[in-house]
């Protein structure tokens, strides 16, 4: 265990964990938006800034890529770690201006408006802000790597491979799941599924009992091959419901 | 083969390399750098064999090939030993007057000596140029004597003693504390010392270790890395067995980008032969030390240079940076240990060990010591690579060097540190130029590019270029960079398009306050330096932009008009031959007009017309 200062107040960690993992296991509250605490940290949205203090060395950093160190001193609202993660949100908001949880969130910093003057960017009505969320849950959590990031700079885009429809993907929906400005949409319609977004359409498996779509079928493949169990199938005849 | 197993191996064959030499014999050396040959300085090469066999000259004279000289606006260029003869822009056709009135007569072909621009002094011997005359080429000096497909011309210099030297007589620690003693501060740009992080490195526990040779050149306009590697690719891979052998690395990388194609094939060459006479390898020198080297290609963009990036493409990842709280040194390539320092930090490493870290030390100013190899473009007479004593004021470089402003207009202000660094005006131009004095003046080093600027420079049009090319090298991964610098960028648009207003310029400095603070990168956290640099210099210009709508430079096109003044045009028409969207009228004999309507102000008929006429509103 490790022991460290949050805003005056001594905690502890676990030795090898990020500062905003710390912070969050300990009820202290950081806006953050790429972090995911089953995914490594990234270190992209910029948004989790912290004023870190080691030795005579003072240091704003995001807290989700800084390992926590013995005797750390860490401040989370000094005035200097408000206006970096004020002026953040506000680069972050005109990226997604219509996404109701970034309002909420640029609203919890002070923010009301999209600030006047600031040229808009991103493709209207797109609202992604490339945080990778979906990129590395579909990667690294549930494996087909579907979707990937093209260009770069502010070209920069989430797409399929070519930007055609992914054969890998299975429909699982996490991407939808962990996006944090619900950009990424997710219908079933009767016996079809659809990711508007990766241009995924996928059949959907029915249920024996009760004859619902409940499951897209290519994620059921995936799921026996991943597992080699023969009994699972078995297990997917039925939906949730009717087991 | 020639597989050298000891330290006496080696001076044998230097000793036996010298005893062949013939100190009388003349050698026409050509460069070969990219420059050269972009003017056909292989068809040249071929011009002096063909000319010399035809004279039945082949056994008196040699042709060597060469790495780049660094006069490189003056290129092709040749020079015949032992004499020194310097010829610039040399084409194939001269080189039968070149063999006859030199070679045999002895004399200069003077039409093709450098002319000085400013006095047309003619001068015959490389080293009296100007141009070469005030520098001090330890580093970059070599390259205009080897051949650097060639090893052996390497050895004959030399070559190699130092590596032998540090492997034989010298701990990995004492070879440490040599570097840390001369304090070499690192080349790429940021200019933290090497010695420390080879310590680090050293220390950190661990089987493997890497060093890594940052071959990753980007800024726009520079390129002495890219000559260094072209031209003395040795040199390279001798200092970067040294490192090796300090901190106990028996892997290395040469990481090249792509568009460096003559870069990649002479490293990879030299790899080869360093391997074949037992320079690399298994048990260098009969020593006991193992290493060996991997060239890596780079697929081309800026931000690879940066460490963390760099390392991640070698690891076949796309180059992205990463967060760097953990220091590369202590865990960087497939988690182990690096040290990556940057061309000319490597091509350093070979001096201290052959003149010791006290004489390498007295070189340069005090905390910097070495030279430094800039390369000194824009509205400068002489352009090219140089190496100079670190704090060489920027007065020397621009005006004894660079042979001052060129059509004697007025300097403005140089950017260095490439497109991350800052523009420089002339108050401070005769503060010496190192690592700490650039950055006090809101510049930086980076990795020596130096572009200089005359009063035809509008400073907001060159905040904008190096934000556009920020912009598109960013690599996107991080928000306060790709949404910062697009929107700093937007905003020097609205300036030079006359859409500016009073709010831009705090707008400007808050996106450039979170754009340093915040990036993930070095990329980012300098990014806003080309405009923080050019608002602390030249605020007014920004500021005659946003009020009064205009463009003092005459730049900007949104911004400027073309018109023609009737008392200087006599009708002559040439302007009008020239336009390409027929916005000049009038009849040939009588003053021409500008109809703005149709005028792109491309500004071509003010370069066509011969009388002054043109003028810029």
């Amino acid at each position: 265990m490790i022991t460290l200062t949050i805003n005056g107040k001594k905690y502890e960690a676990q030795k090898g964990q990020n500062l905003l993992q710390a912070a969050i296991d300990n009820g202290i509250e950081i806006p953050h938006l790429c972090y995911h605490e089953k995914l490594p940290p990234y270190g992209g949205c910029r948004l989790c800034q912290v004023e870190v203090t080691k030795g005579e060395k003072v240091e704003l950093t995001t807290s989700c890529t800084y390992p926590v160190s013995q005797g750390i001193q860490v401040e989370t609202e000094t005035p200097r770690v408000q206006k970096a993660r004020r002026l953040v949100m506000e680069l972050i908001l005109t990226m997604a201006p219509d996404s109701p949880e970034i309002q909420q969130m640029a609203r919890k910093l002070g923010i009301e408006t999209i600030p006047g003057g600031f040229p808009s960017s991103g493709e209207k009505g797109d609202d992604c802000i490339k945080c990778g969320l979906c990129v590395r849950a579909c990667e690294e959590l549930v494996g087909p790597g579907s979707i990937t990031f093209s260009s770069k700079g502010p070209e920069r885009k989430v797409v399929p491979p070519f930007e055609e429809e992914p054969e890998s993907c299975i429909g699982c929906g996490t991407c939808v799941h962990v996006c944090p400005t619900g950009c990424i949409s997710m219908e079933d319609l009767g016996r079809k599924r659809k990711l508007e977004r990766w241009k995924r359409v996928l059949s959907m498996k029915v249920c024996n009992d009760c004859s619902s779509a409940y499951i897209p079928k290519a994620q059921v493949d995936y799921y026996l091959k991943r597992t080699g169990d023969p009994y699972l199938a078995e297990w997917f005849d039925l939906c949730p419901d009717c087991r | 083969m020639n597989r050298l197993t000891s330290k006496s191996d080696l001076e044998r064959l230097q000793k036996e390399l010298a005893s062949r030499k013939e100190p009388e014999r003349p050698v026409v050396t050509l460069c070969q750098g990219t420059g050269c040959r972009a003017y056909a300085s292989e068809k040249i090469h071929n011009a002096f064999k063909k000319e010399l066999a035809s004279r039945g000259l082949t056994d008196q004279v040699s042709v060597k090939s060469t790495g780049c000289h660094g006069f490189c606006e003056q290129g092709p260029i040749v020079v015949i030993l032992p004499d020194e003869i310097c010829y610039c822009r040399v084409k194939p056709e001269d080189i039968p007057e070149i063999v006859e009135t030199t070679l045999l007569e002895k004399k200069t072909v003077d039409r093709l000596l450098f002319t000085d621009p400013v006095s047309g002094e003619k001068f015959a011997r490389e080293s009296e140029i100007p141009f070469y005359k005030y520098q001090r080429r330890v580093i970059f000096g070599k390259n205009r004597l080897v051949d650097p497909q060639n090893i052996e011309d390497y050895i004959a210099l030399e070559g190699y003693s130092a590596l032998a030297h540090a492997l034989t007589e010298m701990s990995p620690d004492k070879v440490l504390l040599e570097v840390k003693k001369a304090n070499l501060r690192g080349r790429g740009g940021a200019g933290f010392p090497t010695g420390i992080k080879w310590e680090t490195t050293r220390n950190t526990p661990g089987e493997k270790k890497y060093v890594i040779v940052n071959a990753d050149e980007g800024d726009p306009g520079a390129y002495m890395d890219r000559s260094i590697l072209e031209g003395n690719p040795h040199l390279v891979l001798e200092g970067l067995a040294i490192g090796a052998y300090a901190v106990g690395a028996r892997e290395g990388y040469v990481f090249v980008r792509q568009e460096y194609p003559l870069a990649l094939e002479n490293i990879t060459e030299a790899v080869e032969q360093a391997r074949e006479y037992g320079l690399l390898g298994k048990n260098i020198l009969g020593s006991g030390f193992d290493f060996d080297v991997k060239v890596k290609r780079g697929a081309g963009a800026f931000v690879s240079g940066e460490s963390s990036a760099l390392i991640s493409a070698i690891e076949g990842s796309a180059g992205e940076p990463r967060p760097k709280h953990v220091n590369a040194a202590i865990s960087g390539l497939w988690g182990k240990p690096t040290s990556l320092n940057n061309v000319e930090t490597w091509a350093n490493v070979p001096l201290i060990m052959k003149e010791g870290s006290d004489w390498y030390s007295g070189l340069g100013s005090d905390n910097n010591p070495g030279t430094k190899i800039f390369s000194l473009v824009g509205k400068v007479n002489n352009t090219g690579l140089i190496e100079v004593p670190m704090g060489t004021p920027l007065r020397t470089i621009i005006y004894d060097i660079g042979g001052g402003i060129k059509e004697g207009k007025k300097f403005k202000a140089v950017q260095t540190g490439g497109p991350s660094g800052g523009c420089i005006p002339e108050e401070h131009l005769d503060v010496p130029v190192d690592f700490d004095r650039l950055n006090q003046m809101g510049s930086m080093m980076g990795s020596g590019g130096m572009i200089v600027m005359d009063e035809n420079s509008c400073m907001v049009d060159v905040a904008k270029y190096f934000m556009q090319f920020l912009m598109e090298e960013s690599c996107g991964k991080c928000t306060s960079c790709r949404e910062g610098i697009k929107k700093m960028h937007d905003i020097l648009e609205k300036i030079t398009l006359g859409e500016g207003c009073e709010t831009d310029l705090q707008q400007l400095e808050d996106l450039a306050w979170i754009i340093e603070n915040t990036s993930l990168c070095a990329l980012g956290s300098t990014a806003s330096n080309p405009v923080l640099s050019t608002l602390k210099y030249f605020r007014e210009e920004y500021e005659t932009h946003i009020k009064d709508k205009c463009c003092p430079a005459g730049v900007c096109k949104a911004l400027i008009r073309y018109t023609i003044e009737p008392e200087h045009c006599n009708g002559c028409g040439r302007c009008k031959k020239v336009c390409s969207v027929d916005a000049v009228e009038g009849n040939k004999g009588s003053p021409m007009t500008i109809n703005q309507e149709f005028c792109i102000r491309c500004g071509i008929c003010q370069e066509a017309c011969r009388f002054n006429a043109v003028l810029v509103e």
